[in-house]
């Protein structure tokens, strides 16, 4: 799935830095545990999460992330977007709730990889 | 006998979320300066981004120890830390002493340590109660662990 069709089915906000046309993700990572998304493997996941601070952006990095996702209608600080900015990781921002997100995405095809 | 090719040397400051996990995306930015498997390299970061948030949420400080042969990968953790009392306990996903400031943060659901160990080819830890724990993690280079 492009990311700009999962960003569309959440009616995402784009917060920063995306070519949604041109990323595609098959897997999806979701929890506000930063521990749990490492210890997925596969690179190139869609992050769903709740948290917002610095270290949600630099487990995006660690992981390998394609792009965040902060449900719920949270939105990171600019200092928190700067570094996504300069990561190249897409973000968006959804006012839907975590298992809403899933269970839209996962209806749309995409699975999850935990 | 391995060739080092690289040795790199790292403070964490403990309580410090702000910069917790930067010691660990310049490391990715040196592995993947090497040209490394970026299979390998993410596991590698996995162990040093968890090894570096324990020592940001329990430690006062911690030494970080890259060395980079022509065989493996060796990330090596000191802190002067409260020490870990009961390592296998430690050691069992779920298992977690944090704090809600922790868990607020993202860490501190009992991962971190079984996210080293998983991702590591040999794996050890030892630790003093009231001095501190190090940790040792290896990663072949050639994927056979």
């Amino acid at each position: 799935m492009r990311l700009q069709d999962a960003a569309d089915a959440l009616s995402c906000e784009l917060l920063c830095a995306a070519d949604g046309d041109r990323v595609e993700v098959d897997v999806v990572v979701a929890s506000d545990g930063m521990s749990e998304i490492l210890a997925f493997h596969r690179p190139h996941a869609l992050m769903l999460t709740g948290l917002t601070n610095i270290q949600s952006v630099r487990t995006a990095i660690v992981a390998d992330v394609s792009a965040i996702i902060y449900v719920r209608g949270k939105r990171p600080s600019d200092a928190v977007l700067q570094l996504a900015v300069e990561k190249c990781i897409p973000v968006f921002s959804t006012e839907l709730g975590m298992f809403d997100c899933c269970g839209i995405l996962y209806s749309a095809g995409l699975r999850g990889g935990m | 006998m391995a060739e080092k090719l690289l040795g790199c040397c790292f403070t964490v400051h403990g309580r410090d979320y702000d910069t917790g996990g930067a010691t660990s995306t310049e490391i990715k930015s040196i592995l993947n300066d090497l040209e490394l498997d970026p299979a390998l390299v993410r596991r590698a970061v996995v162990v040093a981004f968890e090894a570096e948030m324990n020592v940001v949420m329990y430690a006062d400080e911690g030494h970080l120890t890259l060395t980079i042969t022509d065989e493996d990968i060796t990330i090596e953790m000191d802190d002067s830390g409260p020490g870990i009392p009961d390592i296998p306990q430690a050691m069992q996903e779920g298992w977690s002493t944090a704090t809600d400031e922790m868990r607020e943060m993202g860490f501190g659901f009992g991962m971190g340590l079984p996210n080293i160990e998983r991702n590591s080819d040999s794996f050890g830890i030892r630790s003093e109660v009231g001095r501190g724990t190090s940790v040792v993690s290896r990663i072949r280079l050639d994927g056979h662990g």
